[in-house]
């Protein structure tokens, strides 16, 4: 059996090398097809009615001048008479027909009298929370809105405030946001033969949908295949088949005819996911020398109806080992759309609070940001890691030259700062299955049934089978998309570069020990003593009594080999392939008009320890997207609620705001490397750096204008606000 | 500054004067439905009237015959009067580069050029296409200077953005051949990308000046 792990250093030909993403040419020439794009014969479009209020409970509901409409070919009622509607934007009914302005029409027709219920949406406020009466409880008291989700204390924190020490109190936030995939949700559902569906889906899970839909369909998961070649964006929020996906497979069913449900911007900004809201009023002591001595926090938020907030786990965040806490979590059930995983889910929000808690902390002690996280990196797990990056970041933002204590004292309405934060993530590998074959030919073939979400996953399985054939990347075929493939995990938690790396590594390299069996007679040796070079089978160290690799896999005869590559999950026993654990440090250096109140990013180092990258240019490319994602959410991203009607307010791409390619500033990435991170293995980093730029933006603001912006985004309303309320360089 | 890249419904050139074939220019339409300001909705009599008066033809409501010329072919298509040329391109004609995103002039996915200006077809409607010639992303293909300087920079993630994007920067460097790093960020404002691909882009436009230039300027054809 061979031995699995990764060739040294000196010997990689194609991992660890900056290769263009396989996809990119079909992606920048508009010849990839995603879901949104699959046109069937016959095909009808379905478009679905949406509940206009926040909370109500359907009284009446009359399709029946939806269904006399022309070119209305089927109407579904998904919610009907007495269904408890919780959130603006949910489904109500499924109209399909021959075009879809036919189906919109379907849709208007449609008459629903609603007996509409009180509402709460405001997630800032948990006082208010607690008495707004939802219910009553098994002993008839009241419930409310708020609910008290635990608390949890190590320590001493109460004497620990009264030692020798200095404290800040002060409140900090974050608000919803979604997920605002461009490719919206939806399917295109075909019923291929009796009970045999095909769906064409934009999902993040395409081994793992059939298990989900096969249920409320009432047929096999064996009877269900799923494709999806691209996917336009998931983020977290595309892992289930979904009610419209479910629906619009009955619709396929009941008309005998495809059936095409994409979601409209408004429903998918409604309803489509969101990621929790995190407030807290937090107080934290060090003493005079630094040292973190206290913390005592109440975190509150909304992830929708369920009435959860950000996890206990994320709070004080990545310092966990601060001795002496006490910390306290509300829940808050908010009519507003419910949240799904969202990039590094509960790690922004408690980075974006306890980065800023600490960070004011280090300005009350008149202790440069900098010296004071490297003073404290003991309290977290990694901290040599922590320290040896913070070092690099501060140099590649020019920490030495720019930093100044907390607000900038330059004359004019523009003010300079730079802010820190650091996070961490786990990034273990997925169960994943890989079909590696080897043609007589010499083609390869690596299949299985994976995604890519963009991240670049056909381009690192083709460069893992280039490097251990000693072949090009343009010979090896990625097949994924396809849940006829052997099953692969979802693309989740940042654990798909390593499972389908690692499975993939391990039938390559049992399929190269199947291929040296059979080419051993020819070169008069033995299979252990042949190797694999660049394009070359040979006698180990003998060139002269070598095979092409086209020659070599010509002896296998008429039958391709293929050998199935296991990555059982995260423990991937002592074979270290793939782990988890990494830890980054990023520096914003920002400027903010305060006398308008806008935050303009300058510059931005993002430091990432990465385990082993099998290519640097997509995994930059995946940390420089995160950054921009969080100067988005950092400041000017936010799912707005109104609190008067329930509804949001902004479910469209004017007002809810993504930054354009002109309000990014530089970003610099640096990528840990070396053999220390080389034997970590393959580690995902999706979700790590997407944690951190909403603490390091807020902080780099603080620092610019002498005052803590509590909330994010740091619109220009908010940054006034706090300059007028606190008095800021102002 | 964003380049608002739509039509002008205020120009006067021969583009206005080329509507035929069931068509009905903007400014035409215009004038029809100026016409029938008085009366609270166009109603088919006005519009017959209009039409036996020898006045502007009213297409609609029902769905109407049209021919565009896309990429330089002419396509025929039946579709109603509302349809938006992008619904048009995808839903009818299968061209699918073009991306419905915002379906309401922000995000920039759908950019197409008609008559060599760059528009956003969501806001376009299919009949307002006739006789001018609409070029997708799909004309370009994988071989043009724009689309390799996409992958060479990695310029894409999902890439749900990005057909919309280099459409976008093909019709910039037109304006724009030889930009600076600020005309870049301040000219392609009208497009966005969720998963973050700014910094691609702006390498990708760069790279691809220098290899356009080298060959002439972007092509206007």
């Amino acid at each position: 059996m061979p031995e699995y792990k990764w060739p040294e250093a000196d010997q990689r030909r194609v991992i660890g090398k900056r290769v263009n993403r396989l996809d990119g040419p079909a992606k920048a020439s508009g010849a990839a097809k995603y879901t949104y794009d699959v046109n069937r014969p016959g095909m009808l479009h379905g478009k679905l009615l949406l509940c206009p209020h926040a909370h109500a409970k359907i009284a009446k509901i009359d399709t029946s001048a939806a269904e006399a409409l022309p070119g209305v070919k089927g109407v579904l009622v998904i919610q009907g008479v007495g269904s408890e509607i919780r959130w603006h934007g949910d489904e109500i009914a499924l109209v399909a027909a021959e075009t879809e302005q036919r189906a919109i029409d379907g849709v208007r027709a449609i008459k629903v009298e609603y007996e509409v219920l009180p509402h709460y949406v405001n997630d800032r406020d948990a006082e208010a929370a607690g008495k707004f009466v939802v219910g009553k409880d098994k002993d008839g008291n009241d419930t409310t809105a708020a609910r008290t989700a635990g608390e949890k204390l190590t320590g001493d924190p109460d004497a620990a405030f009264k030692g020798d020490v200095v404290t800040v109190e002060g409140d900090y936030g974050i608000a919803v946001i979604t997920h605002c995939c461009l490719e919206s949700h939806g399917v295109v559902a075909e019923w291929t033969g009796e009970n045999e569906l095909t769906l064409w889906i934009s999902t993040q899970n395409v081994s793992g949908i059939a298990a989900q839909i096969s249920g409320p369909l009432k047929i096999p998961a064996g009877n269900v295949r799923t494709v999806c070649d691209h996917i336009g964006g998931g983020f977290g929020s595309k892992f289930s088949p979904d009610r419209w996906g479910i629906f619009a497979a009955e619709m396929a069913r009941k008309t005998g005819k495809p059936v095409k449900v994409m979601l409209d911007r408004n429903h998918e900004l409604m309803s489509a996911g969101t990621r929790p809201s995190g407030f807290a009023r937090i107080k934290v002591a060090a003493k005079k020398d630094g040292t973190l001595a206290a913390w005592e926090s109440h975190h509150w938020g909304t992830n929708g109806p369920g009435g959860g907030t950000v996890a206990e786990s994320a709070m004080p965040y990545v310092f966990r080992s601060i001795p002496n806490t006490r910390t306290r979590i509300t829940g808050i059930a908010t009519n507003t759309g419910p949240q799904r995983a969202w990039r590094a889910p509960n790690h922004p929000q408690g980075a974006a609070m306890t980065m800023c808690a600490l960070a004011d902390l280090a300005a009350a002690l008149n202790m440069d940001e900098l010296e004071f996280f490297k003073k404290n990196v003991g309290f977290t797990g990694l901290p040599d890691v922590y320290s040896e990056e913070l070092d690099i970041a501060a140099d590649l933002i020019g920490w030495k030259k720019k930093a100044h204590p907390r607000g900038d004292k330059t004359a004019g309405p523009i003010k300079r700062g730079l802010g820190i934060s650091i996070h961490t993530w786990g990034g273990t590998p997925h169960n994943s299955t890989c079909d590696v074959t080897i043609n007589p030919d010499g083609s390869v073939v690596v299949q299985l049934g994976s995604q890519d979400l963009g991240t670049g996953t056909r381009t690192i399985l083709a460069q893992v089978a280039a490097e251990t054939f000693g072949i090009n990347v343009p010979d090896v075929k990625v097949n994924i998309g396809d849940s006829r493939f052997k099953p692969s995990g979802g693309s989740g938690g940042s654990t798909t570069v390593g499972g389908v790396s690692s499975a993939c590594r391990r039938g390559c390299l049992d399929a190269a020990a199947g291929l040296l069996e059979k080419v051993a007679p020819a070169l008069e040796a033995k299979p252990e003593d042949l190797e694999i070079v660049a394009g070359k089978v040979q006698v180990k160290g003998k060139a002269d009594r070598s095979l092409t690799w086209k020659q070599a896999c010509a002896k296998l005869g008429m039958q391709p080999l293929t050998k199935t590559g296991t990555q059982p999950g995260p423990t991937s026993g002592e074979h270290r392939l793939a782990s988890g654990g990494v830890g980054g440090v990023q520096i914003a250096d920002v400027s903010v008009d305060i006398e308008t109140g806008i935050v303009k990013m300058n510059e931005f180092v993002a430091v990432q320890d990465q385990g082993l990258v099998l290519n640097p240019k997509t995994c930059e490319s995946q940390i420089l997207g995160a950054v921009i994602m969080g100067v988005c959410y950092a400041i000017m991203e936010e799912k707005i609620q109104d609190p008067i009607t329930g509804r949001t307010l902004n479910p469209d791409m004017e007002f809810y705001k993504l930054a354009g390619i002109g309000d990014i500033g530089n970003i610099k990435v640096h990528l840990m490397s070396g053999p220390k991170y080389d034997a970590k293995g393959v580690i995902g980093n999706g979700e790590p750096p997407v944690i951190s730029p909403g603490a390091a933006i807020a902080n780099a603001v603080a620092n610019a204008i002498g005052v803590r912006v509590p909330d994010l985004p740091l619109t220009a309303d908010r940054v006034l606000a706090a300059l007028d309320k606190k008095g800021g360089v102002a | 500054m964003k380049d608002p890249g739509l039509i002008d419904p205020t120009r006067s050139d021969e583009s206005d004067q080329r509507m035929d074939s069931g068509g009905v220019s903007r400014r035409a339409f215009l004038r029809g439905s100026g016409a029938a300001a008085a009366a609270t909705a166009l109603s088919n009599s006005l519009a017959e009237a209009a039409q036996r008066d020898g006045s502007p033809k009213i297409a609609g409501p029902g769905a109407v015959e049209i021919t565009l010329t896309v990429n330089g072919q002419k396509k025929s298509l039946k579709v109603e009067p509302r349809v938006t040329l992008l619904d048009a391109l995808r839903n009818d004609l299968d061209v699918t580069g073009a991306k419905r995103v915002c379906d309401r002039a922000t995000c920039g996915a759908c950019t197409v050029e008609i008559d060599g200006k760059p528009a956003y077809a969501c806001s376009v409607l299919a009949i307002e296409a006739q006789g001018k010639a609409i070029k997708t992303i799909e004309s370009l293909g994988a071989d043009h200077p724009l689309v390799k300087a996409f992958v060479d920079n990695d310029a894409e993630q999902c890439g749900f953005c990005t057909p919309g994007f280099v459409m976008a920067c093909n019709s910039f460097l037109k304006k724009c051949p030889n930009p600076t790093l600020e005309q870049v960020e301040s000219g392609l404002g009208g497009n966005l990308c969720r998963c973050g691909t700014y910094m691609g882009i702006k390498g990708a436009v760069l790279q691809a000046a220098k290899a356009l230039a080298a060959k002439g300027g972007v092509s206007n054809a």
